[in-house]
Order: C-alpha cells, then sequence, then structure tokens
C-alpha cells in the first residue's frame, strides 16, 4: 500500500536519506525502527509531501501523496503531536479537523472517545496537555477521516505503560481490519510486539528488514544456547561427546549449540531440562549493532 | 526483500476534493479561535466603541454640528491600523505554532490554503466596511434624534468603496510581510515601521533634493493610497504611482512570501 522506491533525501552535503525501498502492506503492522537521526521522520515527511525528495519516490495506493484528493479520509498522518496552536482546545483541533475534511461534528465526540480524552480534557488547551494526551489527540486526528492507511511517527512517545498496550491494541485492530499501518520508534521494545514486519533504518539507509524471524535467521552467527536440567554434569558430557563445547555458567551450561541440539541431547541422556534459552544475539543486540555508527560501514561491507 | 507484491491501489475515484469554500470556512475559524486572535477583534471592537462614545457624548454635550463620516471614518481609521495584524496573524501563527504541517498534510495543494487565508482577510475588509456604515447610521441616528438641525448626513457611496479599497489593500500589504517573513513579531514591527517611519524617512529624505523627493513618490504607497481614499486619483500620474508603490510593497513581498510558502519544507 505504501511503496517507497530508491527514496534519497538530501540537505546540502548531509544525506538524510540514502536509497531508501520498502513497502508496507495492509492488514499488517510495519515498524519503522532507527535511532533518532536515522532518518525515518524525513522518510515519513517525504511520504506525506512537506518535504520534497532528492531522489526517488513514495506512493500510497498508487498515488503520489499530493494527489489525493482530500487526504485525510484515506491517510490518518501523526507526525508531531505537538505541532499544533497551543492555544487551541483539543477538541477545537479536532474540530478544524473535521471541517477540512468535511466531517460532522459527531465525529470528533467520537474520536475524542475512542482515544480516551474526557469532555473536560478535551475543553483544555494543548498547552496544558501532557505529552501522552498530546500523542492521544495526534492518533484521533490521524483517525477522524476513517483512513485505510496510519502514518505514525513515534506514536507511543510519552504514552504510559497502559497507553502504549491501549495504543498496540488500537493499531493491531485497524491492521487485522485490512488497514496500512506504519508507525517509527527508536525503541524496539515499542514495536516488537506489535509490528508484522520490520524496517531498521540507520544512518539514512536500511539495514535490515524483514518479519522477527527472519531478522534473527539471517543475522545469527555462532549458536549459543543457555540450558538448566537437573543433572548438569549428565548433559554436559552428553553434549562433549556430540562435538559441542560447554562452560558452566551460574546453576547451569553455556552451550555453543542451537536450543535444538541441546533439547535432542536431553532427550538421549534422560536428563530433564529446567530451563532452555537461545543465548544467540537478540533483536535488541541486533538492533543496535546494525544501527550503530562504528559498525555500519563492516556490516554494509559484509552483507 | 519480500516477494514481489502487487500493486495495492487506493481508489480515490469517488473522493471529492476539498471545496474552497471549507478551507475559507476553516482558515476564518481559525482567525477567532485562539486567544490572540480572538483579543486582537476584541480590542479593536472596545477600541472602536470607546472612541465612538467620546464622539458621540462631547457633540452632544457640546451640541457642536457632526457628520456622518466622523463617525464612519473613525471606526475605520482605527480598524485599518490593527487588521492587517490579524492578516500576519492568520499566516504566521501557522509557522510560529507548526500547524502548517497539518493544514498542508489535510491540503496538500498549499496554493489553496493561502488563497483561502488572503479571502478570509479579504471577507474581513468587507466586514469592517460593513461595520463602519453600521457604526455611521447609529451614531449619526443619535445625534439626528438629539440635534437634528446641527447633523448631517453627507453619505457618499464613493468613499465607502475607496474605504475598502485601501482597507483591502493594507490587509494584502500585512498577509505579504507575514508571509515573506512568517514570523509574527518581526512580520508586525516591519508593518508598523512601514506604516509610521517609512513615509517619514521617504518624505524627510525627499526633502534634501527635488529630484530625489521626486522619485521618491514612487516608492511611498501611503501617499499614493491617499488620492484614493479621498477618491480624487484623477491624473494619470497618480495612477502610476499607485501601481508602482503598490507593485513594490504588496505584490513584491507577496510573490516571494507566497513562493516561500509553496516551497518551504515544513517543519
Amino acid at each position: 500500500m505504501i511503496q517507497v522506491d530508491h527514496l534519497s533525501k538530501s540537505y546540502g552535503g548531509f544525506t538524510a536519506v540514502d536509497d531508501v525501498s520498502f513497502t508496507c502492506q495492509p492488514g499488517r503492522v510495519t515498524g519503522f525502527l532507527g535511532p533518532n537521526g536515522a532518518g525515518k521522520t524525513t522518510t515519513m515527511r517525504v511520504m506525506v509531501g512537506l518535504t520534497p525528495a532528492t531522489r526517488g519516490q513514495v506512493t500510497i495506493g498508487g498515488h503520489d501523496y499530493r494527489h489525493i484528493p482530500n487526504p485525510g479520509r484515506h491517510v490518518g498522518v501523526l507526525l508531531d503531536a505537538s505541532a499544533q496552536h497551543a492555544g487551541r482546545t483539543g477538541r477545537e483541533i479536532l474540530t478544524l479537523g473535521a471541517t477540512t475534511m468535511g466531517l460532522p461534528q459527531s465525529r470528533v465526540d467520537q474520536m475524542l472517545e475512542l482515544v480516551g480524552l474526557s469532555k473536560a480534557e478535551s475543553k483544555r488547551r494543548l498547552r496544558n496537555y501532557s505529552l501522552g494526551m498530546k500523542q492521544r489527540l495526534g492518533i484521533a486526528h490521524a483517525l477522524l477521516g476513517d483512513p485505510s492507511v496510519l502514518i505514525l511517527d513515534e506514536p507511543a512517545n510519552g504514552l504510559d505503560p497502559a497507553g502504549i498496550r491501549w495504543m498496540r491494541g488500537l493499531l493491531k485492530g485497524y491492521a487485522d481490519r485490512g488497514g496500512t499501518v506504519l508507525l517509527s520508534s527508536h525503541l524496539l521494545h515499542e514495536v516488537e510486539l506489535i509490528a508484522d514486519e520490520m524496517i531498521l533504518i540507520g544512518h539514512g539507509r536500511i539495514v535490515a528488514q524483514g518479519d522477527r524471524t527472519s531478522l534473527m535467521a539471517a543475522h545469527r552467527r555462532s549458536a549459543l544456547t543457555l540450558a538448566t536440567s537437573l543433572d548438569n554434569d549428565k548433559l554436559a558430557a552428553e553434549l562433549t561427546a556430540t562435538g559441542h563445547a560447554v562452560t558452566p555458567m551460574g546453576a547451569g551450561l553455556h552451550i555453543a549449540a542451537t536450543p535444538e541440539e541441546v533439547g535432542r541431547a536431553a532427550l538421549a541422556a534422560h536428563v530433564v531440562l529446567t530451563d532452555l534459552r537461545d543465548g544467540g544475539a537478540n533483536l535488541e543486540d541486533l538492533f543496535l549493532e546494525l544501527t550503530s555508527s562504528t559498525q555500519r560501514d563492516e556490516i554494509g561491507a559484509t552483507a | 526483500m519480500s516477494t514481489t507484491v502487487p500493486e495495492l491501489h487506493l481508489d480515490v475515484a469517488d473522493t471529492v476534493p476539498i471545496p474552497f469554500w471549507r478551507q475559507v470556512r476553516v482558515e476564518f475559524r481559525k482567525s477567532y479561535d485562539t486567544r490572540a486572535g480572538f483579543w486582537l477583534l476584541a480590542t479593536i471592537g472596545i477600541l472602536v466603541g470607546l472612541v465612538e462614545g467620546f464622539i458621540l457624548i462631547a457633540t452632544l454635550v457640546q451640541e457642536s454640528p457632526v457628520l456622518w463620516s466622523d463617525f464612519a471614518y473613525t471606526a475605520g481609521g482605527i480598524t485599518s491600523l490593527l487588521l492587517p495584524v490579524l492578516a500576519i496573524l492568520l499566516v504566521t501563527s501557522e509557522w510560529s505554532q507548526r500547524s502548517a504541517m497539518v493544514s498542508f498534510t489535510l491540503e496538500p495543494r498549499r496554493s489553496r490554503v493561502v488563497g483561502a487565508k488572503l479571502a478570509v482577510s479579504a471577507i474581513y475588509a468587507v466586514l469592517t466596511m460593513v461595520a463602519m456604515l453600521v457604526i455611521g447610521v447609529v451614531g449619526t441616528g443619535i445625534c439626528e434624534l438629539v440635534q437634528p438641525e446641527l447633523t448631517e448626513w453627507d453619505f457618499d457611496a464613493k468613499l465607502a468603496i475607496a474605504f475598502l479599497v485601501s482597507q483591502l489593500l493594507t490587509m494584502a500589504l500585512g498577509f505579504a510581510f507575514g508571509s515573506l517573513l512568517l514570523n509574527t513579531p518581526a512580520a508586525i514591527v516591519v508593518f508598523f515601521i512601514y506604516w509610521y517611519i517609512v513615509p517619514t524617512v521617504l518624505f524627510v529624505v525627499g526633502e534634501l533634493r527635488d529630484w530625489l523627493g521626486d522619485l521618491l513618490e514612487w516608492f511611498n504607497f501611503q501617499a499614493s493610497l491617499q488620492p484614493l481614499v479621498d477618491w480624487e486619483l484623477n491624473t494619470g500620474e497618480e495612477w502610476a504611482k499607485l501601481l508602482v508603490s503598490g507593485f513594490i510593497w504588496i505584490v513584491l513581498p507577496l510573490a516571494g512570501g507566497i513562493y516561500r510558502i509553496l516551497r518551504a519544507e515544513v517543519k
């Protein structure tokens, strides 16, 4: 639905986005992950026509965003929850949006209710809103026109844990009904529970993309498993016999093998496993490694 | 990359583009739904009320003669000084408050948003003229009732039209400064410098040499506007001066400002 095609954006000599391509599909939540300044926001701003691309293009449902008539009815956008007049009330901001899109005032009340802003809160001016309340209002604004595509930049920023869980449910439900969701974050754990697909970006370049399993599989190096059993010595002996290096660690073992191999060894040795964990790089390590500045070129060269 | 996905088409054929009048409605609402806008309009109203009330009482107490235009032009003078600030706010607040991001996301055809804001400025110019006429009627009417022989209804439609045109031009000037600078305080300061200082400077500098004075008259928009306000725009030279100085003070900054708005990366 959203198609980013060899997109680049430079500011003078600085390249903010460098030849980025990816697609977001309907019915799926796509997480756009990267550290601050990686080019997420710039990419999203190009998507909605606020920033001109230097090279390449973005289409939404086959259209340039700027050619979509009344775009708020098709694409819900939240780029910066604070980018609203601080002197307007939340209700007024939504009313202006609804009027622009040609929607009835009742839609404003529905959206306020959906995002959990009370009547009293909606009558407060934006400058008196907490960041979490601004985010809720911004999500309400994005959903006003009942769009089929959502583009949200750091929507979880400022939400409390209950708010993050609420948003996760909201976006999941939205995607399950066939909507396309692209949301960015610099925090992996905000995204990994909800995103069906992840795009990892660092220094303007996409460093990895795919779902959780394929990301892990593609970047797995040496296998490493942490295991604890009722008889560690017997398990260690079995593993050593099958050619795996084993070192005791705490109450368990540190094994150079996949969890599956350790499980099979335990089965063969008739040892009861009480804990079995993949000790290889987790997604967070992968994320940090792929997006860190020092290792970027190395990874780019070996990939 | 994932496997090739068939191009998923978003059907927009049935969606009606945002009509211009709706954009104008939104921009009109924005002009008074903030404290700054609301109090600017309220201040204009309160000032006009106070001054007109003072004129009315002074006239009646002193039993002095009064013309309809005394009331009408006092109202017009006060509004024409402060209303351009509203035109400035219409443009600049979108930048200082960063709401332009939302406005241009909802309507990516930016020229229509700018056009709607210009239309709102024009609507206010018309509203001021109407208010000016009404205040003139009410003030003169009260005097007519109390002292009929001293009151004169010198209503002249030409002067009302002249006022409307000069008001429209002043609003356009404020709008031009606002869109060129995209910064509220700067635009207001430049506007008042233009209003109070530029004519004086042009005049003083013009006194130095005759030829310089003749030349600078082509830059003095306010002076060139005066014949229009008095409905005495008779000679070709007066017309030419109005057009030239109007081009320098309105068209050039407005063109530059709109170009900037249409091209700017909105942050």
